[in-house]
């Protein structure tokens, strides 16, 4: 075990090395060098969370779960740094690292002009460190930690470029939006210590069951579940990081960092946190049937609405940053159905097939020099065929094309939702069953509207297009094998066998166990592909999403702008994001700084200092006129007369009284 | 003579003073001497904290390195000194402080910098003072005496309204103060005795012990400070020079927690029981009535002191919070990580608003200006600067990984305890602490030089770096690995919780 210790350390050291030496020495080591220590550092760390993967999954290690150091004990808590290494952890920090790594592969050409070229290097190897902190935790305090600090990174990079105020403006929504969830996070976290006495998983999922009926006082005398309150706040916090209405403000915007990060942060990695922790804390969830139904609906809500908003949008990052968001959703749907298996496995198809969506955007947005506007592009494929092809397989594993890693991954969470007896999954199988017409819509309508149709760039740009160099395209090719054939190796294991151990708890009772009953017809890839075609619902919204997308940006591409015009008030609330962010501005935003204005100016100026302090000061007028005479400049001889008439004051007290 | 034997905490509170008093001799016929001088004092105090620091018994929860002799033996007045878990974090604090305003002063001081380092030296003398004393007088003199060079600082060195500025901190504290005076008068007419450890045992009514609370409070309240006792503090760190603000946030603030640990909680237990609610209550309204006004301020300084008064709301929480731990769950084992984080919050906070401060200053000092809208765009002009802004700035926020997580943490966690509705607005500090300071750092540092002066800018030098390294190691030291500071007080902290919470009336 104790070689398994050192690799553990390993795999979250060699990101932080190589982060810190680019950051720290990045002028001296130069551009290449800064590439180059990185890129090392994080494929050490993927190739060893490989070997881990290795060792737990087909060797059949035993789970690891130990302290590296206390952090501090107080009050006879003891927290502590640690990891548990398990399938859950293990799977986690195979697509991290891997994703990570080919994203710092293809940065070497994305940023290959930027002056920060070493101060990006230097944070994505921060964020693989913080988020591998994050997912191989064996408590919360840690969890805690790797949770603010990918934050912390996501805000520097959404900033990156910090000239540009719509950038700037962004990282600080980005951040404050997550500090709405991480507030909610921190309560889940002191309610999880109240009731335990210790912040470490092992012990708490030990003792779970004990206080499934217990109680917390809130509101006078109404007595809450205690495992409800505990599981909303946490899932407060997923939802500001994995970006859940109507906490999913600050993803579109993260757009304005530089697309790598895209990729790597808002598509694969960091934005699935919140998935991920539900998952690990399912013994905590499965105790709440109000908090599932709760994630449920929000989880819906996000898949259908999020999905529709990316129809509207004509950036291209915009329009997959909105199908993340639907994507999370269906992720969110899954964790209220008791799926976690069928979250995760879609959380690891997705890192692969949204990663190489992102990167295969930022591969036209490069060409077509910097411009991310769709309506500029068309009729790339000729000059483009690499990304072509590889954003073709990315498109189709991303609406569930029958095959793909995406249509086993999201089948598996329709029909999930659709065994699903708790409150609230009805309206959540409608959502996902819509979201599947509306998913395979704006994804087509990207990628025709990209790559086939008019070339709509200006006549000097189309003649300088040609393939983006092999440091993009060699990524793309990578991330395109698992978006296509990883979900079918997948399924089996993942939903229906014994991937997950016990690292995954559903209860058995309540018609929880939605995956097992589907289990019981589950005969093989084949079975599952047959299933969906005898009920082919699924697939006929999926064709007629593309056939629409054909249609109207391809057959006849006046359609939309006609539609539009019958229908402008239903896009005005679409291009208007439902008015999420005009209301955030002008309650929140607008609301706090009056709230501030207003106990500065009339709390602290007019009563306290100006009611209270100045009457005494007013008095004090004739004592400042003495106090003019420090100014004099006989410094010493005030301080001597003051430290002398104090001393004298103590001796006439002493002596008089 | 063996280390063992010599007069540690002596050698602590008199090694700076006769180092000013020298200063002051030499006077500024001799500046850069007199500057190499101060910092070698400086210098030579902190290690001499340190050695107390490795020679301190962490097991033991009374005092230690006890020196007494008579003083004043009519009254049973004694100079009296030792050190516990609570003061030894503080004293180490003094005398790092004080290296790095030293440092910051060298070449920013143009007029009497022997003066200056004069002044500094016997505040950092009087405040190991404050700390130490283990006599009521002995201390009340410290206290007092504190006041004067901080006085000269702001008066002599400090900004345009630095009159007014002046006679409202001296007003406030000086006020209250006298009440404290009295009240350790009273104690003495009961016990008999200065002595402070015989104090904290001396059995008194609850009435007593009401009025005796109200005037602690009178002083450690303005000292700390509260809401809405707050209101000298924006205006002295505005006026004051950056040296004097650094010390006026990292150390004289923690006087008031310290006050409150030394003398309103052990001397009152059942009046600090009686009146917790309401000091709960005036920590809250600190942390979220003070975030919001935080938000808006235009000052730099303005807005960093209105973010120490929230953040010390958090101290005066974890101080009160035990009694309605126990009200609740009837047991402490939660109130100790309250206090135990409201101890951690102090110490943080002296290394964080000591950066924030030092960072406002290197850039006053450039452009003479505090004001956020003078500036926008530093990063191009100062990026070293701007990682160091970025990092204290997030410390600030209460980032995971910086020392002023670790305090909030604890007592949000403690809180919790208590009652949910506390720890939820306690909490809100999330929100409003990032958004005040990184709406800041947004306004100041990022974004396009618009202005000729921010284009004008240099980079931090070598002394400058080399200050905020300093600060940036400690931040995350401690931020990382917080537990040595846990196990320097944790049987103080128990010993004073078990204590406080025995009732002692008569």
């Amino acid at each position: 075990m104790n070689n398994m210790e050192q690799i553990y350390i390993a795999i979250v050291l060699a990101p932080l090395i190589g982060s810190l030496i680019a950051g720290l020495f990045g002028k001296f080591i130069g551009r290449s060098g800064a590439h180059w220590v990185t890129i090392i550092g994080v494929a050490i760390s993927s190739i060893l969370s490989m070997v881990a993967f290795k060792h737990h999954m087909f060797d059949g290690a035993a789970i690891y779960n130990q302290t590296l150091y206390t952090w501090l004990s107080s009050g006879g808590v003891d927290f502590k740094i640690g990891f548990l290494i398990d399938p859950l952890s293990v799977t986690m920090m195979v697509v991290v690292t891997f994703v990570s790594w080919m994203i710092h592969i293809y940065t070497i050409g994305y940023m290959h002009d930027d002056p920060g070229y070493q101060r990006f290097f230097s944070y994505i190897s921060l964020f693989t460190f913080a988020m591998l902190m994050l997912v191989m935790s064996n408590n919360f305090l840690q969890l805690f930690f790797g949770w603010e600090a990918v934050g912390l990174v996501s805000y520097l990079l959404i900033g990156f470029w910090y000239k540009k105020e719509t950038a700037i403006f962004a990282n600080m929504k980005a951040f404050l939006v997550n500090r709405v969830g991480d507030f909610g996070f921190l309560l889940g976290i002191a309610a999880v210590l109240m009731t335990f006495n210790t912040l470490d998983y092992a012990e708490i999922f030990a003792n779970a069951s004990q206080y499934a009926d217990a109680t917390i006082i809130i509101f006078n005398g109404e007595p809450w579940s205690l495992m409800t309150v505990i599981c909303i706040c946490l899932f407060i916090g997923a939802m500001g990081k994995s970006a859940q209405v109507p906490l999913h403000v600050w993803l579109p915007d993260s757009m304005e960092g530089p697309t790598p990060i895209s990729a790597l942060i808002h598509a694969a990695t960091m934005v699935t946190a919140g998935i991920f922790m539900v998952s690990r804390m399912s013994p905590l969830f499965e105790l709440s049937e109000t908090a599932l139904s709760f994630i449920l609906v929000i989880g819906s809500i996000t898949a259908l609405f999020m999905g529709l908003l990316g129809l509207v949008q004509n950036d291209i990052k915009r329009v997959v940053a909105y199908s993340t968001l639907s994507q999370l959703g269906y992720m969110t749907v899954a964790l209220g159905a008791s799926a976690y298996a069928a979250a995760m496995f879609h959380l690891v198809t997705h890192a692969f097939f949204k990663a190489l969506l992102f990167l295969g955007a930022g591969a036209v947005i490069i060409v077509v020099h910097h411009e991310q506007d769709m309506r500029k592009m068309g009729g790339l494929y000729k000059v483009m065929p690499i990304t072509w092809l590889t954003c073709l397989f990315g498109t189709l594993a991303l609406i569930g094309f029958p095959g793909t890693s995406g249509f086993f991954s999201k089948d598996a969470i329709i029909e999930a939702v659709h065994h699903s007896t708790l409150a609230g999954s009805g309206f959540a199988y409608f959502s996902v069953v819509a979201g599947v017409f509306i998913t395979a819509l704006y994804s087509f309508r990207l990628f025709f509207m990209t790559f086939h149709g008019n070339q709509r760039m200006d006549v000097e740009t189309w003649k300088h297009l040609h393939e983006a160099p092999p440091v993009v395209t060699v990524p793309l090719i990578v991330l395109a094998i698992p978006s296509v054939i990883l979900g079918a190796f997948l399924i089996g294991p993942m939903l229906f066998g014994d991937y997950f151990g016990n690292a995954i708890y559903v209860s058995a009772a309540g018609g929880h166990d939605v995956l097992a009953v589907m289990g019981e017809d589950y005969h093989g890839i084949g079975g599952f592909l047959l299933h969906s075609i005898k009920h082919p619902m699924v697939l006929l919204l999926m064709s007629s999403g593309i056939f629409v997308a054909w249609l109207c940006y391809i057959k006849f591409p006046d359609i939309p702008a006609k539609l539009v015009s019958k229908i402008g008030f239903i896009y005005k609330i679409l291009l208007n994001k439902y008015g999420f962010d005009d209301f955030n501005q002008a309650v929140f935003a607008k609301g706090s700084r009056g709230i501030g204005q207003f106990l500065w100016q009339v709390g602290d100026i007019n009563i306290i200092d100006g009611f209270f302090v100045n009457g005494t000061a007013r008095s004090v007028r004739v004592f400042s006129s003495v106090v003019r005479h420090v100014q004099s400049g006989y410094l010493y001889h005030y301080a001597f007369a003051m430290i002398i008439g104090l001393l004298v004051l103590l001796a006439v007290f002493v002596h008089g009284v | 003579m063996t280390l063992n034997s010599l007069p540690i905490l002596s050698i602590l509170i008199w090694t700076p003073i006769i180092g000013g008093i020298w200063a002051l001799i030499a006077g500024d016929r001799q500046e850069q001497t007199v500057k190499y001088f101060s910092f070698a004092v400086a210098v030579i105090t902190f290690i001499f904290s340190v050695i107390l620091y490795c020679q301190f018994d962490p097991t033991y929860a009374g005092m230690q390195f006890i020196e007494e002799t008579d003083w004043i033996t009519a009254f049973n007045i004694k100079y009296h000194l030792g050190v516990d878990g609570i003061a030894l974090p503080l004293i180490l604090l003094t005398t790092f402080t004080t290296i790095l305003v030293i440092l910051a002063a060298w070449e920013v001081i143009e007029k009497h910098i022997s003066y200056y380092m004069c002044a500094f030296l016997i505040l950092t003398g009087l405040m190991n003072g404050v700390f130490l004393a283990l006599d009521a007088i002995l201390f009340y003199v410290y206290w007092e005496a504190m006041l004067i060079p901080m006085f000269l600082i702001i008066g002599i060195w400090g900004g345009p309204n630095r009159v007014y500025a002046t006679i409202k901190f001296f007003l406030y504290t000086f006020l209250g103060s006298v009440f404290m005076l009295v009240a350790f008068l009273y104690l003495y007419s009961v016990a008999g005795s200065f002595n402070i450890e015989a104090l904290q045992q001396v059995p008194l009514t609850l009435t007593a012990q009401k009025l005796i609370f109200v005037a602690f409070f009178l002083a450690f309240a303005v000292k700390i400070p509260m809401w809405p006792v707050h209101t000298w503090l924006p205006d002295a760190h505005v006026e004051a020079p950056t040296g004097g603000s650094v010390v006026l946030a990292a150390i004289m603030l923690k006087m008031g927690g310290y006050g409150f640990l030394r003398f309103s909680l052990p001397v009152t237990p059942d009046a600090s029981l009686y009146f917790s609610d309401a000091m709960i209550v005036l920590s809250l309204i600190a942390i979220v009535y003070i975030g919001f006004v935080a938000l808006v301020q235009e000052d730099m300084k303005k807005l960093i002191a209105y973010s120490s008064i929230s953040h010390m709301g958090f101290v005066t929480l974890g101080f009160f919070i035990p009694f309605s731990i126990v009200a609740a769950t009837g047991a402490s084992a939660g109130a100790i990580m309250g206090m135990e984080g409201a101890m951690m919050q102090m110490i943080s906070h002296g290394f964080i608003s000591a950066a924030m401060f030092l960072c406002v200053g290197v850039m006053y000092d450039r452009m003479h200006s505090r004001m956020i809208k003078d500036y926008g765009g530093v990063v191009n002009t100062m990026p070293y600067f701007a990682a160091f802004m970025m990092l204290f700035a997030m410390a600030n926020a209460g980032l995971p990984g910086t020392s002023g997580f670790v305090g909030e943490f604890l007592v949000i966690l403690s809180s919790f305890k208590a009652s949910f509705w506390i720890a939820f607005t306690a909490a809100l500090t999330l929100i409003l602490g990032a958004a005040y300071t990184l709406w800041m750092y947004k306004r100041v540092v990022f974004g396009e030089v618009t202005k000729d002066s921010v284009a004008e800018l240099k980079d931090i030098n070598g002394r400058e770096a080399f200050i905020l390294f300093l600060l940036a190691v400690v931040v995350l030291t401690f931020g990382i690995w917080p537990a040595p500071i846990f196990e320097i007080m944790h049987v103080t902290i128990e010993q004073l919780i078990e204590h406080v919470l025995q009732p002692k009336i008569l």
